[in-house]
This record gives C-alpha cells, sequence and structure tokens, in this order.
C-alpha cells in the first residue's frame, strides 16, 4: 500500500515536468516557430546528450548524498589531453581517442573517489578542490592554448557528426548509457545498494553494505562519464579550450534536482532525470531563439535550480503532512 | 587525543607562517622589512573579510559558496551607481545593502525552508553573479573617485601602516570576541556540533543561522568593495575562485568542516600563510594556474591528514584497549 502511494506520487511530478516541456515548448514556438521543426529539435537532442550523459553520473553521485562539482574541469582536462593527442598524433582511431578519454576520466574519478571515501573529505569541498585542480592542470598542459579545429584530424571531429538512421551520434550515445543506467540502478545489487547508502548509511552499514566502495564507485562512474564526455565536447565543438564547460556542472545539477533527484541522497529516477534534462536542453536551445542575451543564462541556472529545491521540498513537505493526517484517521 | 592536536594547530601554523616569511625574504631582498610586510598585505587583504564570517557559517556546519559570487554583485551595483551620478558614499551604502540582502536570502532559504546550505549558496552563487553579467554584460567600470582608492592602497597618515590592514584588525578581533567571548558565539559550536539537540535546549538555531548567513553577506560587501578600490575597476567576472581560497584558509586554519570545531586565531594565522605565499610565488612569477592547483591540494591535504592521524590514533586506541582487556581475563 505504501509503496503504491509512493509510486503515485512520483509518477504524478513526472506527469507535471512532461506538462511543463509541452506548455514551455508551445510558448516558445510560438515566439519563434523555428523552434518545433525537425531540424531543431534534432539539433536541441544533439546539444543536450553530453548533458544527459553527465547527469547519469552525477544523480548517482547526489543519490549517495555527494555532490560532484569538478565535473566542468574534468570535461575541460579529459577535452584538452585528448584534443592535444589528436593534433599531434592524427592517425589515431576515433575509438581510442574516446578510449582514452574514458580511461583518463575514470583515473581523475577514481582518485575524488578515493579522496571522498577514504579521506572522508565532504564531497563539495573535496570536488570544489579538485575542480580548481584540474581547471589548473588544464592552463598548465596546454599553455594557455587553444586546440583549433584545423589541427584535428576529420575522423575525430566526426564521432559527433556521424548519424546512424538518422539520429546523431551523440544522442545514440546518451541512449545506450541511459539503458545500462536504467538496468544498473534498478535490477543490480549494487544498483540498489546506491540507494541504500543515501537513504540511511548507518542502516546501510548495519546490513553489511560497503558504503566506502559504493562511494569510491559513484565518483568513478561519474569520471568515467566525464572523461567520454570531454572527447565528445572537443568533438562536438571542433576545439578544446581552457575555459571548456565551466559552469557545466550547475546545468547537470540543475537537470538532476529538476528531475526529482533529492539533494539530500536517497532518491532519485533515470526517467526524471531524462525530463529534468530535457527542460535544460530546451531552454538553453530557446534563450537565443527568443532572443534573450545569453548574459542572463547564468543568473537563470541559479533561478532553476532554486526554484526546483524549494518545489521538492513543498513536495516532501506536502506528502508529510498526507501521511500524517492518515495517521490520526 | 583530537583537543590535544587542535590545540597544538595554532601553534604549528604560527611556525608555518614563520617559514613562508623566510622563503619569502630569500626570494626577495626587499621583503624582509617592515615596510615590505606591511606592503604585501594590501595585495589580498580583501579576503580577510570574508574568512571572518566564513569560519561563523563553517563552525556552525555549514558552507557558503555564495561569496565571491555576492562580493562581485556588491561591487558591480556599486560601480553602476556611481555611474548613473550617484556620489560614491551612497553607492558603496547601496552595495552595501545588496550584499547584505543577498545574505539574507541565503540564510532565510536555509534556515526558514530548511534548505540544505550547499544547494542554496550553489544556485545563488549562479544567480548573483549571473545578476551582475546581465547589469554590465562585458563591460567594465573604472574610474572612480580619488578617495575611493584610499580604502585599499592607502596608508595610515605618515606611517606605514595600509588602512585596509587596520579595518581588518578591527574587524578581526570583533568577530573573534564574539566568536570566544559571547553567548552568540558558543550557540554557533553548538549548532556545530548538534543543531537537532541544541534546538531541544532552547537555542533558537534558524535566528542564528539567519544572523550568520545576513552578516556574511555584509561581509561579502565589504571585500567586494575593498577589492574594487585595490584593482580600480569592476567587472562581472571578478573575484572567480575566491570562495575556494576563503573555504580553504578556513579550513586549514583548524576549522572542521563538519562543523563544531575551530578557532579564530588560527584561521586569522592561515590567512596570513595562504596570503603571503601567494605574494611570494609572485615575486618568483609562479603562474596563477600552478597557485590555484596548490590551493586546491592544500585545501585536500589540510583535511585529509587530520583525519588519517584521527583514525590511526583511535585504531591504536582501540589496540591498546582490546589488549588490555585480554591481560584482564588471564
Amino acid at each position: 500500500m505504501k509503496s503504491k502511494r509512493l509510486t503515485n506520487s512520483i509518477g504524478s511530478r513526472e506527469l507535471g515536468l512532461i506538462l511543463f516541456i509541452i506548455l514551455i515548448s508551445i510558448i516558445i514556438d510560438i515566439r519563434n516557430p523555428i523552434f518545433l521543426t525537425f531540424s531543431n529539435i534534432g539539433d536541441m537532442l544533439t546539444d543536450t546528450s553530453i548533458l544527459a550523459i553527465l547527469a547519469v553520473g552525477m544523480m548517482l553521485v547526489i543519490i549517495t548524498g555527494g555532490i560532484d562539482l569538478s565535473i566542468g574541469s574534468g570535461i575541460a582536462l579529459t577535452g584538452m589531453i585528448v584534443g592535444l593527442t589528436v593534433a599531434r598524433y592524427k592517425n589515431i582511431s576515433p575509438a581510442l581517442a574516446i578510449l582514452m578519454g574514458t580511461v583518463i576520466g575514470t583515473g581523475l574519478g577514481a582518485l575524488t573517489g578515493l579522496i571522498v571515501s577514504r579521506g572522508k573529505v565532504l564531497p563539495i569541498i573535496a570536488t570544489l578542490g579538485m575542480m580548481n585542480i584540474y581547471r589548473g592542470i588544464t592552463f598548465l598542459i596546454s599553455g594557455g592554448q587553444w586546440v583549433d579545429a584545423y589541427e584535428m584530424p576529420e575522423s575525430f571531429k566526426n564521432i559527433s557528426r556521424s548519424s546512424f538512421l538518422g539520429i546523431n551520434s551523440l544522442v545514440i550515445f546518451a541512449v545506450i548509457i541511459y539503458i545500462i543506467a536504467y538496468y544498473f540502478v534498478n535490477y543490480t545489487r549494487t544498483g540498489r545498494q546506491i540507494y541504500a547508502v543515501g537513504s540511511n548509511k548507518y542502516a546501510a552499514e548495519i546490513s553489511g553494505i560497503p558504503i566506502n566502495k559504493i562511494t569510491w564507485l559513484v565518483y568513478t562512474i561519474q569520471g568515467a562519464l566525464y572523461g567520454l564526455g570531454g572527447v565528445l565536447w572537443v568533438s562536438r565543438y571542433a576545439s578544446a579550450q581552457n575555459d571548456s564547460a565551466q559552469g557545466f556542472e550547475m546545468m547537470v545539477i540543475a537537470a538532476c534536482v529538476l528531475g526529482g533527484t533529492n539533494i539530500n541522497g536517497g532518491s532519485g529516477t533515470i526517467f526524471g532525470l531524462i525530463l529534468g534534462s530535457l527542460i535544460i536542453g530546451i531552454i538553453n536551445n530557446a534563450l537565443p531563439l527568443v532572443k534573450i542575451s545569453p548574459f542572463w543564462q547564468t543568473a537563470l541556472q541559479g533561478l532553476i535550480i532554486l526554484a526546483a529545491v524549494i518545489l521538492n521540498a513543498a513536495i516532501a513537505k506536502n506528502r508529510e503532512k498526507q501521511h500524517l493526517m492518515r495517521g490520526e484517521e | 587525543m583530537k583537543k590535544d592536536f587542535f590545540r597544538q594547530w595554532e601553534f604549528i601554523l604560527f611556525i608555518i607562517l614563520i617559514a613562508v616569511n623566510i622563503i619569502n625574504a630569500s626570494l626577495s631582498p626587499y621583503y624582509l622589512s617592515v615596510n615590505g610586510i606591511l606592503d604585501a598585505t594590501t595585495v589580498f587583504m580583501e579576503k580577510g573579510f570574508l574568512i571572518l564570517p566564513m569560519a561563523f557559517v563553517m563552525i556552525l556546519g555549514d558552507i557558503d559558496i555564495s561569496v565571491a559570487s555576492t562580493m562581485t554583485l556588491s561591487s558591480v551595483i556599486a560601480s553602476v551607481s556611481y555611474k548613473a551620478g550617484l556620489p560614491m558614499g551612497y553607492a558603496i551604502i547601496v552595495a552595501l545593502i545588496v550584499g547584505t540582502l543577498c545574505g539574507f536570502l541565503n540564510g532565510y532559504l536555509i534556515s526558514r525552508w530548511h534548505l540544505t546550505a550547499m544547494i542554496v549558496t550553489l544556485a545563488t552563487m549562479s544567480l548573483y553573479r549571473g545578476i551582475a553579467y546581465i547589469i554590465l554584460g562585458d563591460q567594465a567600470v573604472s574610474s572612480f573617485p580619488q578617495w575611493f582608492s584610499y580604502l585599499a592602497q592607502g596608508y595610515l597618515g605618515s606611517t606605514h601602516i595600509p588602512f585596509s590592514l587596520i579595518v581588518f584588525a578591527v574587524f578581526a578581533i570583533i568577530f573573534g570576541l564574539i566568536l570566544h567571548k559571547t553567548a552568540f558565539g558558543r550557540y554557533v559550536y553548538a549548532i556545530g556540533n548538534n543543531a537537532e539537540a541544541s534546538r531541544f535546549s532552547g537555542v533558537d538555531v534558524n535566528n542564528i543561522k539567519l544572523a550568520v548567513f545576513t552578516i556574511t553577506g555584509l561581509m561579502s560587501a565589504i571585500a567586494g568593495l575593498f577589492l574594487t578600490s585595490r584593482i580600480g575597476s569592476s567587472r562581472p567576472d571578478i573575484a572567480t575562485g575566491y570562495e575556494l581560497e576563503a573555504i580553504a584558509i578556513v579550513v586549514l586554519g583548524g576549522v572542521s568542516p563538519q562543523g563544531g570545531i575551530g578557532k579564530m586565531l588560527g584561521v586569522i594565522i592561515s590567512f596570513f600563510i595562504i596570503g603571503l605565499l601567494r605574494y611570494g610565488m609572485g615575486l618568483k612569477n609562479v603562474p596563477s594556474q600552478m597557485m590555484i592547483i596548490f590551493i586546491g591540494i592544500l585545501l585536500i591535504v589540510a583535511i585529509v591528514i587530520p583525519n588519517i592521524i584521527e583514525s590511526s590514533g583511535a585504531r591504536r586506541r582501540l589496540n591498546t584497549e582490546i589488549k588490555g582487556d585480554k591481560s584482564n581475563a588471564v
């Protein structure tokens, strides 16, 4: 009975998000009819793919009660390393470049995970530190220079340009990762343990769940995803810059909290995450279409996160009140 | 065990501070004079106004990562109001009010809505800097009245004591006294140790949190004004990364990010360590990215090492206890 009520309330939240997506799409389309054309929707999905991929890792981290602020810098660092490599060794195969980025990212994420799980550093402080360390290293290895489009081999740029059945490869990457993630969090033991760690650490420890290992694992997965994201980013924008993806973590966190991931840990769904990422993608895509200055973007992101967190708190409070009232009956 | 360690911490910091001065003196022959060191402080003094309230926030067990954005927004508001024709004195007051409001909003959401400080200040970090971008775009405002540059660049009368150092000293004494000598300060520690227990013992947790975050906003505005005075211009991208440095200084100063532990003296010594170290690296032309990496590493190491020492100490204690039990049994 109780679990049924819970799924009902989660379902209504996602229904609300879908209605919201339809509503803003109509409003934006009235302001600028380009918005709901096939090619623009395709562009929007392609642009949102990297964000959506990173949101999976961020959701896992947030479910354990942590946060990762280092992902924007992580993208820049792995992107820069891979960008410099393909600029020098032009005959590297795209698959090898992707593998290289993912491996480097996994290493970075594993280090962050070790600091959080074994070093017992608060996630926000550890990842704030890593954010600056990665960004600093990116500047040092690049010597302040960019890797430009003409320095990169065509095969590398084609990673993000190729398509399969008319669907851009970035979108395909995202879909594959979401299918794996859906299976992982819902049907594997480790996936369920991630939720257990976040909802009640003490109970999880007593039940014999290896908290340190799970904590380490989520940051490592996040690392692998930003490693992959870094390669895709550099391929997509055909340049590796020192200030790539600055503030990107805010967008990803916004997608998570909008999608209903509880910032205090313990809950979050893959389906909600897709909707949250879509909303952020639509807003980013629509700002230039409805002629809002890009300078509004930073403030808007902050406002969205704030609104989503307040909304989540209000929903939780309301649910609690309902439970109490039922209890009185 | 833990208490002994932190009792020594200020002493260790003091020795590090002396070491930093010796290193700096070996780098530059002009450094090791009273005037040289006093001059060096003017380069980083604005961060001092961030670390004092940040120590309160972190002893509460919370965090405020919106401080740098509040600095920037206050600075931008002051410079835009001045450019619009408001006398600088009034522009400063407007900036202080804006900073206080920024802090109040953080505190209100955290204390009344019971939202996590981390996510609230993460959102307002974007929001406040975003508003600064909306106001100024990619432009800069410079050319302030002559007296405004005195704030961060002036000296007291004919002496060689920087005005900003005096202001910082006054604030440091006030904040130190409040933290260690008043009931308010004791409540801050109590909340950091156990917010729930404090609430049941009649401590007004919500209002104390609201007050601390509001004061943090005001102090960030003051920091923003001193920064503007020092660099002589205002842009929406100034003070980026200051929140990291402020948090790093407070943590290095011996404040536990879990709350409830730390002393103002340690935080102040650690402030001068980081500031003078940065100045020394500047003398050697170390790139600023190197400094960012260094501060990031320092932040993490400053937490990891005490944690490892503590856990190994706990393990040793446990081992001796087990041995003791065995010998008793025999």
